[in-house]
């Protein structure tokens, strides 16, 4: 196996981008991915694309060929595929690209997301994203996304004393780290009292603890580290790509409060890596709901199971924090277009690690990790990157 | 819009709460599994028709649903745990106010859901405080 880097990233302005279609989006994100990494489309030989619901959103299936052929690689024939685990899309798009250019098969390839969710209204895109979850047996007695990880905080509350306030000191720490970042939907910070003033949508939940409905599209470009100089001064070392599943029911999980595939993925990721969490700088990690980023921080065991709560109130989390999570915004504040997430966990690694995320800047950054879920946990997937 | 066929062939599950139990393992499911995932092939699977009293192990009380749950908002939404075991999801018929975690409940044959005004109508189980609890 061949070691893999990133020598090119790019990533739209994310939020309600009334005025660009699904491939405006992958066009702009094409041409900054490319334009980074030096390329110019004869290279490439590969193209794997995260999309959840391009047939519920848009109506389109078959990104594979609609984004290289947006990508003007169509007379070059590249192989395109898309890939699909709901809100993991993109990461499962990062891993496919790692394991063709790992394993010799392919050199130039890039990993792309894309979602666009704003092209129809909030029932018909709420009931889009419930197909994350188990259609037959939670949608359809009445289960929402939102509702499944509202049952998730419930019981972590129950049992471990997390508090109300401890939720929304994570969208608080979020949208702070979202107003340093030019690309984040939500450029506003917000208070506590904010968060707990805003509409119930699924109890103990709020409107404010939910990732909102975003567009946006991303792209990295993967090369063999031995031929990453070649078009980057800066590559970024891919050090570990792992991926894992469970049961699409969370009333089937072993615990309703750990995420096994985060734990297993971590597990695996940092066994190939050789590094245990204290070794990380910083991470990105899946708070499509607040709840998410305290239950992820203790199953990648950057703290305790239980202790998570406290972790944003006290500046555990924070940027210059002892583990700064998610200073791109996360999925709350930057925004959540499902397909690209993963791969705009993967640029913003990029940018810390090169040292130019600006006023968000972790100083020092030199080993990152992007924590990527699918539903409310069939599928995780953990990479771990260096400068 | 779904087809009838998608709904019917779950009926005697959603109906009766027919899962299964495995003979090898004395694991039981619900919803039913095919598989084992203790034993895989060396399972030895068999219908079982559960009572359905349960105990609340977590909940949520759902204000903003999707268009054909709107109507019913708000309601409760919880993880179920039957007594042999295996957990379910299902609507509990209770006040916000209490349900709780540990609560015993039982099932109802009730309406889960209709497809706009004119489409299908959908059945199956939910769920009430035993006795007790209210
Ligand atoms: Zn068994």
């Amino acid at each position: 196996m061949r070691s893999v880097s990133i020598i090119g990233a790019g990533c739209t302005k994310f939020g309600e981008r009334w005025d660009d279609s699904l491939r405006d989006l992958v066009v702009e994100t094409g041409i900054m991915a490319l334009e980074d990494a030096n390329v110019s489309g004869d290279e490439i030989d590969g193209l794997y694309v995260g999309n959840m619901s391009g047939g519920r959103f848009v109506e389109q299936e078959h990104i594979g060929a609609l984004i290289s052929d947006c990508a003007g690689l169509s007379r070059l024939h590249v192989p395109s595929t898309r890939v699909e685990a709901a809100c993991a899309s993109g990461g499962i798009a990062l891993r496919q690209s790692v394991l063709a250019v790992a394993s010799g098969y392919s050199d130039v390839v890039i990993a792309a997301g894309v979602e666009k969710m704003t092209d129809v209204t909030g029932g018909v895109a709420a009931d889009a994203l419930a197909a994350a979850a188990d259609r037959e047996w939670e949608c359809f007695f009445g289960a929402t996304f939102p509702a499944l990880y509202a049952m998730i905080a419930r019981l972590h509350m129950h049992r471990y004393g997390t508090t109300r306030e401890e939720l929304a000191e994570v969208a608080v720490k979020n949208h702070h780290n979202g107003s340093m970042n030019p690309i984040s939907q939500y450029q506003m910070e917000i208070t506590v009292d904010k968060v707990l003033r805003s509409p119930l949508v699924a109890d103990p939940l709020r409107v404010l603890d939910c990732s909102p409905i975003t567009d946006g599209a991303a792209a990295v470009v993967l090369a063999p580290t031995d031929l990453a100089h070649k078009y980057s001064d800066a590559p970024i070392n891919i050090l570990a790509a792992a991926q894992a599943s469970d049961t699409l029911a969370l009333h089937d999980r072993r615990d309703i409060t750990t995420l096994d595939a985060t734990v297993s993925a971590a597990r695996k990721a940092f066994g190939m890596a050789r590094l245990e969490p204290e070794d990380i700088d910083l991470a990105e990690v899946h708070d499509a709901f607040t709840i998410g980023e305290i239950v992820a921080i203790e199953d990648l065991g950057f703290v305790e199971k239980g202790e998570g709560g406290r972790a944003a109130g006290e500046g555990i989390t924070a940027i210059g924090g002892k583990i700064p999570i998610n200073t791109s915004g996360g999925l709350k504040a930057c925004g959540h277009p499902v397909g690209a997430t993963g791969i705009k966990q993967a640029y913003e690694m990029v940018l810390q690690l090169r040292g130019e995320a600006g006023k968000r800047q972790v100083q020092g950054a030199e080993v990152g990790l992007a924590h990527n879920v699918g539903g409310c946990g069939g599928t995780a997937l953990v990479h771990i990157m260096s400068r | 819009m779904s087809t009838v066929p998608r709904f019917w062939r779950h009926i005697p599950q959603r109906y009766n709460l027919v899962g299964t139990h495995c003979e090898k393992c004395d694991e039981y499911y619900y919803p039913p599994r095919t598989i084992c995932p203790n034993c895989r092939r060396n399972a030895k699977m068999e219908d079982h028709k559960f009572d359905g009293e349960g105990t609340v192990v977590t909940f949520t009380t759902i204000y903003n649903a999707t268009d054909d749950f709107k109507r019913q908002t708000p309601y409760n939404l919880a993880i179920i745990e039957l007594l042999e075991g295996p957990r379910l999801t299902g609507q509990v018929i209770c006040s916000p106010e209490v349900i709780e975690i540990g609560m015993r409940v039982k099932p109802v044959f009730r309406i889960l859901w209709k497809e706009g005004e004119r489409g299908i109508i959908y059945y199956g189980t939910k769920f009430v405080p035993t006795e007790g609890w209210v």
